[in-house]
């Protein structure tokens, strides 16, 4: 099975205390540590298990600009076979559907029997893999957590509301959007990352990929971010201060006033 | 004037939450809105579903199928292109059923899409602006939506006040045209229930990636002991394996309503405090101060929880 797996490189949100840069148009990006989409993770697993069974190859691939390669050599380090990087000026600012008008320019050149996407990434849209699919007339299925592989069909479970699992059958190709938990992400050491670094990774503009220019970035964006902000909601905590024993006799006071101590 | 479709989802006959929340949504959008309740299915529970919305609604549009019975996204997304003008606003809830169904039909619609709105400021020239989240909820962002051919728009559940709009409307049936599909829906599994019942605790200790470590998981334990808790926990504590899912609180596991919820080293995302509910007085511990928990907890502390928990178990026990 030929696999295609999208990832993204996003800020990480357990290790960043995320700040606005002096415009407020941006995050205040100098310091932030940056790593490859969680559900993206789950995705190349699941696309190398699958091939460790059944053949084939895994390719991932990325639009972003010359860092962004860093995600696709970890993702080779996990065992994808090849790497795609999708880079051009004209990909900046890219709406959801910008973003999925590149990445379906790579899956028309290509034989891929089965696209997978991560089901979010750092803007919490989820939209990237149903945009996809529409584009490309597959058949679609979000938050997939089940993969089992029935000839030219596959059994899939989706996780819905209260963790319940909603099992379809859907004819290959298709696209599906991974949800964290449908395996577990192997890791990758140091020496795995070292294998890979040599490795060529094309990269491919909007002429390699048949991409009007126009109909991607900024130029080709419908729905633009105007700017930043830190939201404010309600009251906010009241925010304990002091030494540690201080802070702990206060909080048990409050927490023995609200039922929460015998 | 400005035409609004709300695609009201409902279960066993009766009409989502959303439904009211769309109200209250539209009108931000625009006073003005003609806004329409559009709603997909079969047999005597569709009938049942449009009829109660034309006191809310005043126009209801009700496509009935049998191949409509089980919400597909794939399906009812066909059926909503073959009925629907494509240069209207659609909103839809931002749920699973609304992830899997409308980032597609965007695209088949040729409109503009945003996900996980949580407010509308209006249309200025043409566009709509709208407020969502990024990041865990860690940063808002202001966004500008072209909807001079449409747009396809989920709104995140319970970030609109519930309205109470009254109406004497009517429903118009239309016919939901070719509905074939490469996806069949074949059942749903039901989460398997844990050892322990989250649900019924009055005091949760809630533990989220702050934990870091399995081994960790110990320190909860003792503090949950302690305090006659119960340990419950965040996502990707159950992605981990460190604990079982039925412990797990948010929109994909369990709705909990404690008195108290210690949610300890969980960032806050909408997904998990989508599922503590009935108001608790909420604890957050974490050792980042701009935390997006700390918008929505009572109180506050800022520290590292693998020494705050040992801690507080002590000051706990020397009490007693
Ligand atoms: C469809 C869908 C459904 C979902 N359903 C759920 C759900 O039901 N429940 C759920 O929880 N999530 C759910 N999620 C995932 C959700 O979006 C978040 O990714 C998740 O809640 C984050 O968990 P967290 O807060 O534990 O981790 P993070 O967001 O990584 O936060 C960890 C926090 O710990 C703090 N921290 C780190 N180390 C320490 C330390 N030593 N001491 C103190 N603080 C520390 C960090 O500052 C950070 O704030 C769902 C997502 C999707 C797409
Ligand atoms: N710039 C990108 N490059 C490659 N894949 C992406 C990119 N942005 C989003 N995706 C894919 O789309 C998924 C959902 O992202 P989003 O729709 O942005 O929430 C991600 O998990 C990735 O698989």
């Amino acid at each position: 099975m030929e696999i295609l797996v999208c990832v993204k490189r996003v800020p990480d949100t357990a290790e960043n205390e995320f700040q606005l840069n002096s415009a407020g148009n941006d995050l205040d990006r100098d310091d932030l540590v940056y790593s490859v989409n969680e559900w993206d993770n789950y995705a190349v697993e699941e696309a190398i298990q699958i091939v460790d069974r059944v053949g084939g190859n895994v390719t991932v691939v990325t639009v972003g600009d010359s860092e962004s390669e860093e995600v696709l050599r970890r993702e080779m380090a996990m065992g994808a076979n090849n790497g795609v990087l999708m880079s051009d000026d004209a990909f900046e600012g890219s709406d959801g559907k910008g973003i999925a008008t590149i990445l379906a320019g790579e899956i028309k050149k290509g034989k891929y029997d089965l696209v997978l996407t991560g089901a979010q990434a750092d803007a919490a849209a989820g939209q990237v893999g149903g945009m996809l699919a529409a584009m490309l007339d597959l058949p679609y299925a979000s938050l997939v957590n089940k993969i089992e592989i029935e000839g030219s069909k596959l059994k899939i479970g989706r996780e819905i509301e209260g963790g319940n699992q909603e099992m379809n059958e859907i004819e290959l190709p298709c696209v599906l959007s991974i949800q964290t938990g449908i395996n577990e992400p192997r890791y990758v050491g140091i020496r795995g990352i070292r294998k890979v670094a040599q490795v060529e990774i094309p990269v491919k503009d909007a002429a390699a990929l048949g991409v009007d220019p126009a109909s991607v970035g900024d130029a080709g964006a419908k729905v633009k971010r105007v700017d930043y902000f830190v939201p404010v909601l309600g009251d906010g905590a009241e925010m304990l201060e002091g030494s540690t024993d201080e802070i702990i006799a206060q909080l048990i006071e409050r927490i023995k006033s609200k039922g929460g101590l015998a | 004037m400005t035409q609004i479709y709300v695609y009201v989802t409902h279960k066993g006959g009766v009409a989502d939450d959303i439904a009211s929340e769309f109200i209250a949504a539209a009108k931000k959008i625009d006073t003005g809105a003609t806004v329409t309740a559009v709603v997909t299915g079969s047999g005597a529970d569709l009938d049942k579903i449009a009829q109660s919305l034309t006191s809310k609604y005043a126009e209801v549009i009700k496509i009935s199928d049998p191949a409509l019975a089980y919400p597909n996204a794939e399906v009812i997304r066909k059926a909503l292109c073959n009925v629907l003008d494509k240069s209207a606003i659609l909103l839809a809830p931002h749920d699973t059923l609304g992830m899997d169904l409308c980032p597609g039909l965007s695209i088949k619609m040729d409109s503009a899409f945003a996900a996980d709105v949580v407010d509308f400021e209006g249309i200025d020239g043409g566009k709509l602006k709208l407020v969502r989240q990024e990041l865990g909820g860690a940063v808002s962002t202001h966004v500008t939506c072209d909807i001079s051919n449409g747009a396809v728009i989920t709104i995140r559940p319970g970030a609109f006040a519930a309205a109470d709009a009254s109406a004497s409307g009517k429903v118009t049936d239309k016919p939901a045209g070719d509905l074939a599909v490469k996806r069949r829906f074949l059942e749903v599994v039901q989460a398997e229930v844990g050892d322990v019942d989250i649900t019924k605790s009055d005091v949760l200790v809630s533990v989220g990636r702050g934990i870091q470590e399995q081994e960790n998981i110990a320190i909860a334990e003792e503090l949950a002991e302690a305090m006659g808790a119960v340990v419950s926990c965040s996502r990707p504590i159950v992605d981990a394996k460190w604990l079982e899912k039925g412990r797990q609180v948010g929109t994909s596991g369990k709705t909990v309503k404690p008195k108290v919820y210690m949610a300890m080293g969980i960032s806050g995302s909408f997904q998990h405090m989508g599922g503590v509910k009935g108001n608790p007085y909420i604890v957050a511990v974490n050792k980042n101060p701009k935390a997006p928990i700390f918008q929505v907890a009572d109180v506050g502390i800022v520290a590292d929880i693998l020494e705050f928990m040992p801690a507080l178990t002590e000051a706990i026990k020397d009490l007693k």
